[in-house]
């Protein structure tokens, strides 16, 4: 009842917040809160249950003590029609203060018990044979997922199967960095790991409801960490069979956007990125091979809309200063072609 | 207030106090052991990550020379604090200077080391990550072992005009102690470096 | 130390302590060469005070550019800058010097002893600690380095390495970083052992530890932790400055070196560092409490033990700040339960205060105002503390505006609360005038209710996913109204603030003349003249209990007859 109430009154106040805030030109419809209390998979819901219970401790404890020192301060404080004599003096009480270490040390060791449980369950999970394995890698500003058993490179927009009782089928994370500390969180599928360069972490993610959940990276990371952002979409499995299948066929190869891609072969541009079937094969940025099936552009700071991509090819500045694509100086003409050609890669 | 009772508190023991030089300098101690353990505590870690380069066991030779004479000196410092204990000046000044000349002794030792390390087996402090760990830590204690042979040196020479006697024996006994610990680290140092890095 | 002679007066000073001679340029180069530690204590305070205002302002810049979603009232660069220079000064340059700064002028006087052990030392220290504040400033001006990209530092006051290296932080913003902090932690460390060897080796005779005023104590303690607190750091960042400059591989991970070493070593130094932040706010509050409650401190050896025990505690617990970079279950396990059992000291604390409080005739004064506040404040801020340490939900609050909630709970709601009780409480003894209780007042409530707007708030955007050091935000996670409302705070704190300046200024000369006891205490301090004479005390004392004044005022019931 306690963990209706308070998950009631956060999410009422989550509302509120967002129903009064002002719109934006960059709002992107419906708002989804990244938030702890909405969690939606196994080891974001054991950790907010476990947060349900260490509140009420603390609460408690907040009631008993708090309100110990309010009757205190009220019932003590000095009346004019005090004399000058001063009250008894207390140095102390040897009962009560073995009562009152005792009963903390016995709180404590419930807490720790409790929590090292959730500890174990969660860190040591066993890893089921039906698990999909992805490969994060962490760069200065945007997310690298390798998909091992599909050969599958993609990059900000991670996808990953439905999981439920019954048919069980959690992601495998392994999490490391090309450059400097990152650290992947999306509050509503769990809690957050550190990728690091030279050393990997794991963790695993089982979403129990599909649709696209929001994070970013939660580690400072350098000018743009701010816009180093994330989604994942939990995806039915056909869904996710077909957007395997479709991320599995090479960079499609339009007639009409030759000039486009002649640009994209001869310019800079294949030495950092990688776009499947052409000279491409860049490591340095995110792979291109289907960037049109992405909703964003530059890990999630801008829509991916024609005019968008169009300008981030002018100017990545515009958007994302600091962000390590230079701008590569083409004219209206090379940007118009090299823009037809990228919105082919779906 | 005569009619009321005269409370007296129970006579205050002998007041004796430490020595504030001694507590200065032996919290200086713990700060420095703090820096020093970070040091070895990295050194440890790093052991056999090296990406390349020259291992430990490859190019290190145990300097027991110079730990010999690290080690004598405390002996020579110990022989000088008693010598002004006891306000026999003369003999102060020769076992400090016996102290010093063993400092020196081992310093030469240690530049001979790195220059054999750095000009025959090719290990700088950028070289791979054995050299950044050794030369930092080592390096660390060697600028200790300076900056103690500096303070010596200070006392010597005013021991040579005659200006030091058995006044100065507390304040010379906090230097002697720095000295002390400056040793104490070489143990450790020498041990983590030579017999259990290697 | 009790039969030091009777110091000769004309030789102390080249001006009479109390400034009445002399020109200006002789006024000042006496403050500049002091030795006096009741003047360094002043100089510190001073020089805090300019960088809470400092850091005061660019907190606010933030939260001005955080207050709407998409802002561009700050660029990320220079956002990224004022963040890191905020926390960096409000922890080196604000919370340590004031804490030392009030133990340079009180612990003296406390212990009936003419000066600190080592007067030159001290006035080196509180040098060395004010340039390398001037040397972290300076990079604003001196940071451009190659490519002009170099300016303050960016990399957050953590400074976690990789991003730290040459290539990820070219020019000199880094440097200005570590050297700053390496110079200021000399002075530091200067300040710690003069502070332990004082206390042990010059208290007044009868003064055993177990009759040491809790303030006195607890800066024993806060100085012992700090021996090995800053030191750690200075180590780490000799290995920073050895990586950039002499080409090691410490922190390089291309040549097999390890970003973790250095969380590891920041954050040994960076968890007992809040230790030594928030032990003075203890301090103050051990002797504020019992003085407007009239009563003695409640359980007065449990306080010196629970402060013993927090101080060893304390280093065990700092990898709770590393939950998620890939810890064991075990080594987390560990670091969970360390975490829980620094609690139990710290909760005695808070219940021996409100046994205090019990049976008392508290005054509400402004320096008792504070402390209150301190009270429920820090409840809060443990009780937090607490969540965090419970590790899975810290995978979920970790790098969180809950953990900026958090520990601002702590070092405002508690540390700073805590300075300005100090300052109220003790401005008459270092000035002989007491200052304006109106003002006092005003103060109190604007800020502490602009502090409930802030920080109350702040946890909630944490809840609900919003991670910290962003220059912005995205409009559609529901996160802009607790911002805006979250910088609302922030301004009503910054008018509270002013008119505290303002009252601190003014009551210099037009405040109330306060007598030596303007409070009714019962610590050595308030035995001698207001201001004090430059020599402390005419003749050294002699005690026989914890309160020696109030052995003075109640012959007929006098402390010694109580304490064992």
């Amino acid at each position: 009842m306690q963990a209706k109430i308070i998950t009631f009154a956060v999410r009422f106040c989550a509302t509120a917040a967002t129903v009064l805030s002002p719109s934006s030109t960059l709002a992107q419809g419906p708002q989804k809160i990244p938030s702890t209390l909405a969690p939606a998979s196994t080891s974001a819901k054991q950790i907010f249950d476990l947060s349900l219970f260490v509140i009420s401790i603390t609460g408690g404890i907040f009631l008993v003590v708090g309100g110990l020192l309010a009757i205190a301060l009220f019932r003590f404080r000095a009346r004019k029609s005090d004399s000058s004599v001063e009250p008894a003096q207390v140095y102390g009480s040897p009962q009560i203060e073995l009562a009152w270490t005792v009963i903390p040390i016995l709180i404590v060791v419930v807490l720790f018990l409790t929590t090292a449980r959730i500890v174990f369950t969660i860190q040591d999970a066993p890893k089921p044979r039906s698990a999909l394995d992805v490969t994060v890698i962490g760069h200065q500003f945007w997310w690298e997922f390798r998909y091992p058993k599909y050969g599958v490179v993609t990059a900000n927009e991670l996808h990953i199967p439905l999981s439920s009782k019954m048919a069980p089928r959690p992601t495998f994370l392994k999490l490391t960095s090309a450059d400097v500390n990152h650290s992947f969180w999306i509050p509503q599928l769990g809690g957050k790991t550190d990728l690091i360069a030279n050393h990997t972490n794991t963790m695993w993610l089982d979403a129990n409801t599909p649709g696209v959940y929001l994070g970013q990276c939660a580690q400072f990371c350098g000018v743009q960490h701010a816009m180093m952002l994330l989604r994942v979409y939990v995806d039915t499995p056909d869904q996710f069979d077909a957007w395997i299948k479709n991320q599995q066929q090479p960079g499609r190869q339009e007639p009409s956007v030759t000039a486009g891609k002649r640009i994209f072969e001869t310019q800079a541009c294949i030495n950092c990125h990688t776009v499947a079937g052409t000279a491409g094969t860049g490591h340095f940025g995110p792979d291109l091979t289907h960037l049109m099936s992405r909703a964003t552009l530059a890990s999630g700071a801008i829509d991916n809309t024609p005019q968008n991509l169009r300008q981030w090819l002018k100017s990545p500045d515009t958007f994302k200063r600091g962000a390590l694509m230079p701008a590569m100086q083409l004219n209206d003409e090379q940007l118009d072609q090299l823009t037809a050609y990228l919105e082919t890669l779906k | 207030m005569s009619s009321s009772p005269v409370h007296t508190p129970s006579p205050n023991v002998e007041w004796r106090l430490p020595n504030k030089g001694r507590v200065g300098m032996l919290s200086l101690i713990a700060g420095e052991s703090a820096i020093f353990t970070i040091f070895v505590v990295a050194y440890i870690f790093y052991l056999g990550k090296s990406a390349t380069g020259p291992r430990p066991a490859d190019v290190l030779e145990a300097p027991i020379a110079g730990t010999i004479c690290l080690l004598s000196s405390s002996l020579t410092i110990w022989r000088a604090e008693q010598a002004i204990d006891k306000d026999q000046m003369g003999s102060f000044t020769a076992w400090l200077g016996a102290t010093i000349a063993l400092a020196i002794m081992f310093l030469f030792g240690t530049a001979t080391e790195w220059n054999k390390l750095i000009y025959h087996d090719g290990l700088t402090i950028s070289t791979n990550l054995f050299g950044t760990t050794f030369y930092s830590l080592v390096g660390l204690h060697a600028t200790h072992v300076v900056i103690g042979l500096g303070l010596l040196g200070c006392v010597f020479l005013f021991s040579l005009f005659g200006q030091v006697n058995s006044r100065q024996s507390e304040r010379f006994g906090a230097v002697a102690l720095y000295w002390h610990f400056v040793d104490a680290v070489w143990v450790v140092v020498f041990s983590v470096v030579y017999l259990i890095g290697r | 130390m009790s039969d030091y002679p009777f110091p000769r007066l004309d030789v102390l000073e080249p001006v009479a302590s109390d400034g009445s001679e002399g020109t200006l340029l002789e006024k000042l180069h006496g403050w500049l060469v002091t030795v006096d530690h009741k003047r360094l204590g002043i100089l510190y305070i001073l020089y805090s005070t300019f960088f809470l205002l400092v850091g005061g302002a660019e907190a606010l810049f933030i939260r001005i550019q955080l207050a709407f979603p998409r802002n561009h009232f700050l660029s990320a660069q220079v956002y990224n800058r004022f963040f890191t220079m905020h926390g960096t000064t409000m922890v080196f340059l604000v919370g340590m010097p004031f804490l030392f700064g009030f133990a340079n002028y009180i612990v003296p006087l406390q212990i009936g002893a003419r000066d600190m052990a080592f007067p030159r030392l001290n006035a080196f220290s509180f040098w060395l600690t004010a340039f390398g504040g001037l040397l972290l400033y300076y990079s604003f001006l001196g940071g451009g380095g190659l490519y002009g990209v170099g300016n303050a530092p960016d990399v957050g006051w953590f400074a976690y390495a990789p991003l730290t290296a040459r290539s990820f932080s070219p020019g000199h913003a880094t440097d200005y970083w570590a050297l700053a902090l390496i110079v200021g932690g000399f002075g530091t460390l200067g300040t710690a052992i003069n502070i332990i060897a004082t206390i042990i080796s010059m208290r007044c005779k009868g003064m055993t530890f177990m009759r040491m005023p809790l303030f006195t104590w607890l800066l024993l303690v806060v100085s012992m932790l700090t021996l090995v607190t800053i030191t750690p750091l200075t180590a780490a960042q000799f290995m920073l400055l050895i990586d950039r400059y002499l080409g090691g591989h410490f922190f390089d991970t291309q040549a097999g070196g390890s970003s973790l070493i250095w969380i590891h070593f920041f954050w040994i130094f960076g968890h007992p560092e809040v230790y030594v932040l928030v032990l003075p706010a203890f301090a103050i509050a051990n002797e504020i409490i019992p003085v407007f409650s009239r009563k003695a401190i409640f359980g007065y050896p449990a306080m010196v033990a629970a402060s013993v025990c927090i101080m060893f505690v304390s280093l065990g617990v700092w990898a709770h700040h590393m939950f998620t970079v890939g810890l064991s279950s075990v080594s987390t396990a560990f670091f969970t339960l360390s975490t829980m059992l620094v609690g139990v000291p710290t909760g005695i604390k808070i219940f021996n205060w409100i046994a205090t409080l019990w049976g008392g005739r508290i005054r509400f004064a402004t320096p008792m105002l504070f402390c209150i506040g301190f009270l429920f404040q820090f409840l809060l801020a443990g009780l937090t503390g607490i969540m965090l340490s419970v590790s899975p939900w810290d995978w979920q609050l970790h790098n969180s505006y809950f953990v900026i909630a958090h520990f601002h709970y702590v070092l405002v709601g508690a540390v700073v609360f805590c300075i300005f009780a100090a300052i109220y409480f003790w401005y008459p003894k270092a000035t002989g005038r007491l200052m304006n209780e109106s003002l006092g007042k005003w103060h109190f409530w604007l800020f502490v209710i602009g502090f409930h707007i802030t920080f109350d708030t702040m946890h909630f955007l944490g809840l609900l996913g919003m991670p910290r050091s962003i220059y912005t935000y995205q409009p559609d996670r529901g996160w802009n109204l607790l911002n805006l409302v979250v910088s609302m705070g922030g301004m009503v704190q910054g008018i509270a603030v002013l008119i505290f300046v303002f009252n601190f200024v003014t009551s210099l000369s037009w405040g109330e003349t306060a007598g030596p006891d303007p409070w009714d205490a019962w610590t050595l301090e308030w035995t001698i003249s207001s201001p004090p004479p430059i020599y402390n005390f005419d003749k050294l004392p002699e005690v026989h209990s914890r309160r020696p004044l109030w052995d003075l005022k109640h012959p007929e019931d006098p402390d010694w007859e109580h304490e064992s």
